[in-house]
Formats: structure tokens, sequence, C-alpha cells
């Protein structure tokens, strides 16, 4: 069974967010992502400083098997990267809600994150896909 | 319905991802398939390869009918246990499916073939055999499983029974020795020592928890891919297929043109596509920048565009992207891949890319 840690968000693209405190929140991609995904070969991230529209593609995990588009959650500026994924993508494998967080974010609308899934919402989400 | 092998039970008991492939639910790995694809070239993993299908090819007439089938020369197998690697061609030059043949005896012979290409294989078989003294068994009652690796023989050769381990011992690579329904080959698709063994489906399951509890490590169809992929070789269906002869799909040396008077199915038209001339290579790819080389993906000489790779992955041995690719004749030393709307800079290499746990490129 996958993990969902409770103090996290989520979206229906398998991404999770933390809020940092002031308007930044924490982007990864979920341990049910990275379970169907496998082992994670090559990352590439966005650029700080860039824009991010909500549901749109900002990132690329690619595994053993295939290519996969990483979504962003929020709107606001990418302000931090998570560099050591380039050299150790497998980070994201074993440890995805910490070590292997993807991207920082200065949420243009502090208020976007709090209307993000709670993690009851996706364990649900998930058992609906596995059905 | 995909269908079981008769380790299916063993693979859900281990955790395994499941995946149809070629019509059967096969395991895609038991966890991590990076873990699995090193132990290979590290150590030993075993394969459950029961989706394959072996036949056997029977009869007065066998050895002819097969000389008459396949693209290579079973002629050239002179001792029992003997094994080719072949292509099957269609009279246009396509290849049918790539099989092993195995010599058991002059009138006794077994064809291994791919899964999701066995049903029109028999079916083309089968109507081939007209007017030859030859019986195919198609042998749905055995398992398959390749155990491979720097210590898969040691670890498989205590587990056979007395006069068998003996003989299994003493094998030369490419030479199999059969046993009643059991055969025992030194042969693998992975680029590394080991056994295939072939044995009653009954019979199976114990054979494979004494593997597991010899220290081999199970291992799915994903690093089977990765592993076959760092050896150069090649993936039936994504590498060639009915479309394409073996002469532009890295095989030629697996056709053979001698003696002149051997008529296979598909020679006509080999013949008259090497006198047109101006066959596409079949290369090797290193990427050289970060990323991943992926199936489909176009291959470019500067800006011209001169083919598209076969197969790409990740290459854990290299630390690196690798591919095989189809390309137009005169590519230089280097080329450029589109990957994901760029074009990345690739380094143009002779397969294999890896075997016996040795990188054999340069980086």
């Amino acid at each position: 069974m996958s993990t969902v840690p409770s103090e996290l968000k989520y979206v229906k693209t398998h991404e999770w967010i933390r809020d940092e405190g002031g308007g930044v929140v924490t982007v990864g991609i979920t341990d049910h992502a990275q379970k169907l995904l496998g082992d994670l070969v090559f990352v590439e991230l966005p650029e700080v400083g860039s824009q991010i529209q909500a549901e749109s593609e900002c990132a690329v995990v690619e595994s053993v098997k295939a290519a996969s588009d990483v979504y962003s959650p929020v709107t606001g500026e990418i302000i931090a990267v998570n560099a050591d994924l380039a050299d150790a993508p497998e980070t994201i494998n074993e440890d995805p809600y910490e070590s292997g967080w993807l991207f920082k974010v200065q949420l243009a609308d502090p208020e976007e994150y709090e209307r993000l899934m709670d993690a009851d919402a996706y364990i649900q989400l998930c058992a609906a896909e596995n059905e | 319905m995909e269908q079981r092998t008769a380790l299916y039970a063993e693979h859900l008991a281990l955790g395994a991802r499941m995946v149809p492939f070629g019509g059967w639910d096969m395991p895609l790995h038991y966890g991590s398939q990076l873990e699995e694809h090193r132990a290979v070239r590290r150590a030993a993993g075993v394969f459950d390869v029961s989706h394959m299908l072996a036949v056997d090819v029977r009869g007065a007439g066998a050895g002819p009918y097969l000389r008459r089938l396949l693209a290579n020369d079973v002629a050239r197998l002179r001792t029992p246990g003997k094994a080719l690697y072949s292509c099957m061609l269609n009279p246009a030059g396509g290849v049918i499916d790539d099989l092993i043949v195995y010599f058991l005896a002059d009138d006794a012979f077994r064809v291994v073939v791919n899964a999701g290409t066995a049903p029109k294989d028999l079916d083309w078989m089968t109507a081939q055999t007209g007017g030859v003294d030859v019986h195919l068994s198609p042998r749905r009652d055995l398992a398959m499983l390749a155990v491979q690796g720097p210590a898969a023989r040691a670890a498989v050769l205590p587990l056979l029974d007395g006069a068998l381990r003996d003989r299994a011992a003493a094998l030369a690579p490419f030479v199999a020795l059969a046993d009643g329904d059991r055969l025992v080959a030194r042969t693998g698709y992975t680029g590394e020592d080991g056994f295939e063994l072939t044995l009653p489906n009954d019979a199976v399951v114990s054979l494979w928890r004494a593997l597991l509890a010899a220290g081999v490590r199970p291992c799915g169809l994903g690093a089977r891919d990765t592993l076959r992929l760092e050896a150069g070789m090649s993936l039936y269906g994504q590498d060639m297929d009915e479309s394409v002869s073996p002469l532009e799909s890295g095989l030629a040396w697996t056709v053979a043109l001698d003696p002149p008077d051997r008529d296979f199915v598909g020679r006509a038209a080999l013949e008259s596509l090497r006198a047109r001339g101006d066959l596409r290579r079949f290369v090797g790819l290193l990427l050289e920048d970060k990323g991943v080389l992926r199936a489909h993906q176009k291959v470019f000489a500067g800006d011209r565009e001169i083919g598209e790779i076969t197969s790409g992955g990740y290459a854990p041995t290299l630390d690196r992207s690798i591919a095989l690719a189809r390309v137009a004749g005169g590519v230089g030393d280097r080329c450029t891949v589109e990957v994901r709307g760029r074009r990345l800079a690739a380094t143009v290499v002779k397969p294999p890319f890896a075997r016996h746990g040795q990188a054999l490129v340069g980086l």
C-alpha cells in the first residue's frame, strides 16, 4: 500500500504539496506515482524564476519504463529546485515526500493551497484508480 | 484474459508488478528493475520465460524442412545439443519471428519462439510442412527458466540430478543437453553466462523456489529488456518485424547465404535487396547528454532525418542512455536525436554496449 502523509495536500495528477508558510509550497510526486513509474533514471526540472500555471506541464520524470510529465499543482514562481536529483533521480523512489522533493513555488494566490485535495480525498482517488 | 504461466502464483506471492505481454500476464519487476538488472550483471537472476513456446520438430524430414524454413542453416549444427539463432522470414524477406533452434538428433530439433508471435509462427510453420516427413508439437506442457549472471551456473548445478549435473557442468556456450522432457542449455538473452532450463510445468515451482533459496534474484521483463539492450540483442516487434529484413536489423550475421543452392524462404528477396544496395544500417547510439532515448525517436545527421530509434532506454551498467537505431547508410560517428522536442547529441557505436558485467563502449 502506498504512503499518503496526512499533513500534505494533493492533486489528481499525483503530485503532493507541502505548505512551508509565507505563501511558499514544496511540490513532489506521490509514493503511489513513483511506484507506478518504477525506477526513476532522469529528472528535468523547471528553471528558478520561471512562472508556472496550475495544471500545466512543468517538469519531466523518466523511469526505466517511460517519460512522464509533472503537472504544476499551483500557479506562481519557481523559487527553488532540487538540484540533487540530477545525479540521484532514484531519491524520488526512495523518499518521495522528503529528500525526493522537486521544486518550491511562491504562490500567486496564497489561498490556493487551502483549496487543494486533502489526504483522505487522495486515498479515495487512488483506490478508485485501482478498481 | 491473459494466459498465465505455471509460476503465476509465485510471482504474485513475491509482489511482482504484473503486465500483459504477448498475450501473457507476466512480471515486469518485483520491486526494482534496476536492482534486478544489477543482480544479473554481478551475481545471478532468474526469469520466468515460460510464455515463450517450445515446438518440437521431428521426423526424417526435420533437417531439410528447417533448412528451407529458416534463414540460418541448421546444417551448421553437427553436434547434438548445439543451438542456433535464426530468423524465420516471409517470402518478401521480412522477419516473421526470431528464434533459437536446438539440434537434438538427426530427426529431432526443438525451436523456441516468442510468445506474442507463437500462434502465427505455428500457422506458418504448419503451412510449410506440405509433402515433408515432419511433425510439429507445440509444448505448452513445458516451463522455461532463464538463470543468468556470473553466479548463475554455480547456483543451478547443485539443483540438477547427479548424472545431468556433471554433463551440464561440462556444457560449452550455446550448447544444450536433453534428458527426457528436460533441457539444460547454456544460452540466454542478457549478455551474461547462465542456463536456460526447460522442464515440465509441474516441476517448475520447486526449481524456482530452490533457485530463490540459493540466492538467485527473481527478475522481470523490465530487467530482461535493459539487459538485452545493453548486450545489443534485438527484440522482435521492436527492432524488427515482418516489414523489415534481417539485413537492416543488425542480423545479417544470422543469414546463411552459403551454400548458394540452399533455397530458404525469403532468400530471393534478400539477394535482390543486397544487389540493390543502399541498405540502412542498424547501429548503437550512446547519448552524450542527460536524458533517455526511447523507441521511435527521430535520428538526425545535421538537419537531415536519417532514421529512427527502434529500442532505447537507460543502461544501468553505463549510467547513460543507449539505443538501437535503423539509419541511412552514410551515418558518421555522431548524430542527434529528437528527445521530447530537443535535439540531443549521441555517439554512433557498434553494439554490444555491455556484456559480462563490463561496459564495452568508451564513455
